[in-house]
């Protein structure tokens, strides 16, 4: 097992790799703990949340690198699994609030607004953390692995299946908008105070949350490249090439893109937990299709199948949407708007093609399949 | 009353489609006629002219006088007259003519011969009236309404009487009632004697009300009716005849019977509408995606193209044609379908002709190009809605039945929609320019192969398909708001009729529209609105399960790889 993860990478890359992990998990918190503050290399304490929420994007672009790029599935309802995850991390930072929101009730404020007297039944177990987590790892999964049962068991394939996926992202954002659903309506949730009795406006609780990210991003990433160097991981790709093909040569593929799917949605939704404590709010709008077709995006910018290229891709795209919504908000959608055209039509093999010199042949593929 | 009563015939189809609209139009311009008439017979009128000038009178007693004189000529012309006293709106000047302003108080005209006088000229004194002079004043009012020749204002006052108590009027209205020739007031004419029936001492009356309520009563009478069932403290019945208590029960189920039929037409009326503006938003979704394969996500945007193209012609014939203002959306359309189309044909051979073969890619470049549009549009008309006018001819509706009413742009919507599908499939399946569609979606190779040009056949499927996602916008702008998002708001609903109805059909997607429209508004009043719209999404994903292809594919074994 060990030898096998080992092989993963050559030792340069698990170098690299390291090194990553190194810079982001050790060195940037002792720039910030050890320098004062008005040194040049100084990490401002602002910055943790924010690097924390462009690895909770990572997380999700390699997870739909993993149903996408090297299954050739596109989702249009990851940011479901996304914000599921999110709520019910948001469900448990609500319940520990306890009495010191605005209304002094054990309830949610929202739910005293909305006059309810009693938690509804699907809120209960969230003033547990280790239930929460629990909800946190089986429900996004489970309702991927229904939906894709169904969905899959049919064949319904290729752009029928992203349409499918974006009616279910429209449906359950409907449905989380309401205010009678019992997560906050439009509001969402927010205002959170704690988390395992660790203030949240903490500068150390934000660096050991942003820590946890990244260690779990890394894992994640380290499972991927297991998953996609694995022989499951050569059947995802020969269905991406030829399902038909896949299925002749005596393999259900239904079992591989369900598991795959499901493993995808899976680590959607712990990205969606980790996104919440970060930004201190989780809202339906979190659920517009718009917000899951710009996650096909960052992958796309990336380079699919690649998993690296969906971490740069992320990165790239989010940092752009950062600079653009302060410099120039206006022009931040025609930039989206271009940059979905341009990679589209000219760079297939995204940010990582044009930089790695030997093209490898994984790449090509993906340009004639589908 | 009970001869009266036999006299009555069944609601005529006639005035119920008619309705009250073109009635309006009709009536006024016949009122108008007998009002000039009116005014040059001198002789016949002066007793009303001296009525009507008591009006202006220092002394409360004169006006009373004057009022109940107005009331028992029943001449109808002093109604308006009458009504500006009622709504302080009557003044006096010097020379005791009488003066009636208008709403905003701006501007008066005389009333005894229409002309428009100058207010500023005039120094205008208000009649003296108190609380004794109204009451005789609403009673008058009522009194001549209920013998106006108009029958619009017959009808608003009896529906008026039948909503506030009637009390005392009861020999007024069976007058009226023997005069009235219109089934329609007639009938309303009876609940307003049968509500008053229900209070009276005598069982028979009571009983013979309730006939005439379980007749013709709608929702508003079931209140008074349950109050007949109700218990006093001591536990009994305030009606103390059990056979008057089971008719009024039976009156009861009767009226809930018929408001339950009216509700499920009136589903179905909004249904369809509903559907419709679907079917406008999916039909050129439909050609693209259907024909070509191709997925175009900006297609919502095409929609809002359109709809932004009504509103330019709009404002443009607002400031340059403001005599043909109404005319502006039957210029709109062929505007809209241009605009559309060109933008369409743009996108074709600039990106998507690129793509071919690739629909994944396409999905994700044509979402790119409608961020570029919707924030263009944000750049050029704001990031707020912008208002689109219904023309006159659209505004208001059709009353169909008690509390239905069919707005007509709805009505011009289904209108609408038939021709447009029309149109389409004449070009795909009679037109030569069809047969060369219909060839390169079969087999591109082969079409080509036989001399037809496929790129240009593309770009102009292409530019067909937006162009009638175009026509959809014109609809869209005169039923819904319009902004830069407006084609967000339909583009899953539009890719859902198209999935539903199947690919390659227009049959499958009027199908699709209709089913998906017709089923959400039935599903409303039970689940709601949004869990109504979750639950057709669901319903879909099923249908889906079973038929893949959609409920209207086209028989085939192909293998899709």
């Amino acid at each position: 097992m060990i030898k096998t993860i080992s092989e993963l990478h050559s030792f340069k890359g698990w170098l690299f790799n390291f090194l990553l992990l190194g810079l982001a998990v050790v060195l940037l918190p002792l720039l910030n703990i050890w320098l004062p503050e008005d040194s040049a290399w100084h990490v401002p304490n602002y910055m943790f949340p924010l690097i924390g929420k462009y690895l909770c994007y990572a997380l999700v672009a390699l997870a739909v690198d993993l149903i996408w790029g090297y299954t050739g599935i596109l989702s249009l309802g990851h940011g479901v699994f996304f914000s599921i995850g999110g709520y019910a991390m948001g469900m448990y930072l609500m319940r520990s609030i306890g009495k010191e929101g605005v209304y002094k009730s054990d309830l949610p404020d929202f739910m005293v607004f909305l006059d309810w007297k009693e938690l509804p039944w699907y809120w209960y177990g969230f003033d547990n953390f280790i239930f929460t987590l629990l909800v946190i790892l089986v429900i996004p999964g489970l309702l991927a692995f229904i939906f894709g049962y169904f969905a899959f068991r049919s064949r319904i394939k290729g752009v029928y299946f992203a349409i499918i996926t974006q009616a279910m992202t429209f449906a359950l954002m409907l449905l989380f908008f309401r205010n009678n659903t019992g997560f906050g309506g439009n509001n969402g949730l927010t205002d959170f105070k704690r988390i395992l009795g660790y203030s949240l406006q903490e500068p150390s609780t934000k660096m050991g949350i942003y820590i946890i990210t990244a260690l779990i991003l890394f894992l994640s990433y380290v499972l991927s490249r297991y998953i996609v160097k694995s022989k499951l991981g050569r059947v995802l790709i020969a269905i991406r090439d030829a399902e038909s093909r896949v299925m002749f040569s005596g393999y259900n593929t239904l079992h591989y893109k369900l598991a795959i799917w499901t493993l995808s949605a899976f680590l959607c939704g712990i990205a969606g937990a980790l996104y919440v404590p970060q930004v201190g709010i989780i809202n339906p709008s979190e659920m517009q299709p718009s917000n899951s077709i710009e996650m096909a995006i960052w992958v796309a910018v990336g380079g699919r199948g690649t998993l690296g290229g969906a971490l740069v891709g992320a990165g790239l795209v989010n940092g752009a949407k950062s600079w653009f919504t302060v410099a120039a908000p206006d022009y931040w959608l025609y930039f989206l708007g271009g940059l979905f055209i341009v990679v589209t039509l000219f760079f297939p093999k995204g940010f990582v093609g044009i930089f790695s010199r030997s093209s490898s042949k994984n790449n090509k593929e993906v340009i004639l399949n589908d | 009353m009970k001869e009266t009563f036999s006299l009555f015939k069944p609601r005529k189809l006639g005035t119920l489609l008619i309705g009250r609209k073109t009635l309006t139009q009709f009536f006024g311009v016949f009122v108008f006629l007998v009002m000039s008439v009116l005014s040059f017979s001198i002789v016949e009128a002066n007793d009303f002219e001296l009525a009507l000038q008591d009006l202006g009178n220092k002394s409360r007693t004169k006006i009373k006088k004057a009022i109940k004189e107005l009331g028992n000529q029943g001449n109808p012309a002093a109604l308006p007259a009458l009504e500006a006293l009622k709504g302080n709106r009557l003044r006096i000047s010097d020379d005791g003519v009488l003066i009636i302003l208008n709403e905003s108080g701006d501007k008066g005209r005389n009333a005894l011969s229409e002309k428009q006088v100058d207010l500023k000229a005039l120094n205008l004194r208000k009649p003296r009236i108190n609380n004794s002079v109204r009451r005789v004043l609403s009673s008058t009012i009522g009194k001549l309404q209920l013998q106006s020749s108009d029958p619009n204002i017959r009808l608003a006052a009896a529906e008026q009487l039948l909503k506030k108590s009637s009390g005392g009027l009861v020999e007024l209205v069976e007058k009226a009632l023997a005069k009235e020739t219109s089934d329609e007031i007639r009938e309303v004419f009876f609940l307003v004697l049968a509500k008053e029936g229900l209070k009276s001492d005598d069982k028979k009356k009571r009983l013979q009300s309730l006939k005439i309520i379980k007749k013709f009563g709608n929702n508003d009478f079931k209140n008074v009716l349950e109050s007949l069932l109700r218990k006093n403290e001591k536990g009994e019945f305030l009606e103390s005849y059990s056979e008057v208590r089971d008719n009024a029960k039976k009156a009861i189920s009767s009226i809930e019977r018929r408001q339950f039929f009216i509700d499920q037409i009136a589903n179905l009326f909004y249904g369809m509408s509903l559907g419709s503006i679907l079917l406008l938003a999916a039909l050129g979704l439909a050609i693209t995606f259907g024909l070509m394969g191709v997925i175009n996500m900006a297609h919502g945007e095409m929609l809002m193209i359109g709809a932004y193209s009504t509103f330019v012609i709009q404002n443009l014939f607002r400031d340059y044609l403001p005599n043909l203002f109404d005319w502006y959306l039957i210029a709109a359309i062929p505007t809209a379908f241009i605009v559309s189309g060109v933008v369409g044909i743009i996108m074709e051979r600039s990106v998507i002709r690129h793509l071919y073969g690739r629909p994944l890619e396409t999905l994700l470049a044509t979402w790119g190009i409608s961020l570029v549009l919707i924030q263009t549009v944000r750049l050029i008309f704001g990031a707020q809605n912008v208002e689109v006018a219904n023309p006159s001819y659209l505004s208001g509706g059709i009353q169909a039945f008690n509390g239905v009413v069919l707005p007509f742009n709805r009505i011009a919507i289904i209108i609408f929609v038939i021709f447009v599908v029309i149109l389409v499939w004449t070009l795909l399946q009679k037109s030569s320019l069809g047969l060369q569609v219909r060839a390169v979606t079969q087999n591109r190779g082969m079409a080509s192969c036989v001399g037809i040009s496929t790129r240009k056949i593309d770009m102009y499927t292409f530019g067909l398909g937006s162009g009638v996602a175009g026509l959809g916008g014109v609809a869209l702008s005169q039923v819904g708001n319009v902004g830069p998002e407006l084609g967000q708001l339909y583009i899953v609903d539009s890719f859902m009729v198209v999935v539903l109805g199947g690919v390659g059909k227009i049959a499958g997607t009027v199908a699709g529209a209709m089913g998906l429209g017709v089923l959400n508004k039935f599903l409303e009043p039970v689940a709601g609105a949004v869990l109504g719209k979750i639950l057709v999404l669901v319903l879909i994903i099923i249908v889906i399960q079973k038929r893949p292809q959609g409920l209207f594919a086209l028989k085939g074994r192909m293998v899709d790889d």
